[in-house]
């Protein structure tokens, strides 16, 4: 079957920052992402786990979009202007999909 | 003294008290105790629904009086300076930066409802009335302490300001929405409605709150747990001793207000409370550089759990003593 190289780019950033991130994507072309809830982990800024959290302050989001390559540039300077100052992990890989018209 | 000590012990042992102490307890013991997220979610609709209700309710009932406007000012003005005495205190007690300082100290400014729904359940427990509209000060009082705090990190030289998003996200927080609509309706409604959906909101009340402050015990000794090698000793005595301070501030204002006996008592909770779940968010939006692990550990692991134990007996009990109720 045929497919097409695309980049998937997967930020894992805190829930109240998820909005601004989605609007600052979609401002910048990006028509589709997927939002997925993170249920723990432990980095620079220690341990935490969803479990039993109070405050949506406290919870993390990873979104993910699938989107063309020469389209990364102008996408990760939108969601970096975001993401800069906050809690995070941003990752890019390569990925293939069979239905590139839609991305 | 005898009279208030044994309010207090009264108090202290009571099922939502102790409820919470169990939470506290199985947390700290590492117990596999949870109670599922959205139980939980669902369990503060209704109590936030169930307190805003019976405050609109009581409003209708006994009529507004021209206290109702100086209170929310009032409110207003003590959510917007608790901060700065906040950020005085913690420059004595605590060795914090700047950002962390203004973060915690918006924390204080602001309030935390549960401790509010607790101390009015207390005040019930104990035959107390209090006005209605103390709802409304308390979601008037939510706001004010952020603003006071993004203006402390600016006289730093560090210009922050508020975005509209943001502001739109605190005024309408849907802990604020629900609380202030659920007063509209039982003012509306009155009396009259409150016999409609009386067996739905008012005989499960004390059960449910047993429940969520079980859990809310489990946050706060999870929080407490995993956060107390963050704090040093001058931050961990701020988390005790800022309760105190806003209640005093709080005693002074109702007294002033000439509000009744639980009328004073609830703004001693409201200033004494401090925010664990509109402010952190706010913070993490406005102030990310500062640390969460330091205002989240104290406002829900230090200053929570003294307000519920301690504070509120003590509030109500001195509230009692000066206003002769």
């Amino acid at each position: 079957m045929q497919t097409h190289q695309a980049k998937r780019v997967a930020i894992i950033i805190e829930q109240v920052m998820q909005s601004r991130l989605t609007s600052a994507l979609e401002e910048a072309g990006v028509t589709g992402f997927t939002i997925l809830p993170v249920l723990g982990g432990s980095g620079r800024s220690g341990a935490w786990s969803r479990e039993g959290q109070v405050s949506r302050g406290t919870g993390m989001v990873q979104v993910v979009c699938i989107i063309r390559p020469e389209r990364l540039d102008e996408m990760l300077e939108a969601a970096f202007a975001v993401v800069e100052r906050h809690i995070g992990v941003v990752t890019v890989s390569d990925c293939e999909v069979l239905r590139a018209e839609r991305f | 003294m005898q009279d208030i000590l044994s309010l207090a012990a009264t108090n202290l042992l009571s099922p939502i008290i102790l409820s919470f102490a169990l939470g506290v307890a199985a947390a700290l013991a590492r117990s596999d105790l949870n109670i599922p997220e959205a139980v939980a979610k669902g369990m503060s609709i209704y109590l936030l629904f169930a307190i805003g209700f019976k405050g609109g309710v009581s409003v209708a009932d006994h009529g507004i009086d021209g206290t109702l406007a100086l209170s929310l000012l009032a409110g207003v003005a003590l959510s917007a300076v608790l901060p700065l005495i906040a950020f005085a205190l913690l420059q004595v007690l605590g060795n914090l930066s700047r950002l962390d300082a203004a973060a915690v100290a918006a924390h204080y400014g602001s309030i935390s409802i549960v401790t509010f729904v607790a101390g009015t359940s207390v005040l019930e427990a104990s035959g107390i009335t209090s006005e209605g509209y103390m709802v409304a000060v308390a979601a008037a009082m939510e706001a004010p302490a952020i603003l006071s705090a993004l203006w402390l990190v600016s006289r730093g030289g560090d210009s922050r300001r508020m975005d509209p998003e943001l502001l739109r996200e605190i005024m309408l927080n849907g802990s604020i929405v629900l609380l202030v609509g659920s007063f509209v309706i039982g003012w509306v409604t009155g009396v009259d409605g409150l016999v409609k959906i009386e067996a739905f909101i008012v005989s499960p009340f004390q059960g449910v709150l047993c429940l969520f402050l079980l859990d809310m015990g489990l946050v706060a000794g999870r929080g407490l747990r995993g956060g107390s090698g963050v704090l040093r000793p001058g931050v961990l005595a701020f988390g005790m001793v800022m309760p105190l301070v806003g209640a005093t501030l709080g005693l002074a204002t109702g007294l002033l207000l000439g509000l009744s006996t639980g009328g004073v008592a609830l703004f001693m909770v409201l200033s004494a409370s401090a925010s664990y779940i509109a402010v952190p968010a706010a913070m993490r939006v406005a102030l990310p550089e500062a640390n969460p692990s330091i205002y989240l550990t104290l406002s829900l692991g230090v200053t929570f759990p003294f307000n519920l134990t301690i504070g509120l007996p003590v509030y109500v009990a001195v509230a009692s003593a000066l206003t002769g109720g």
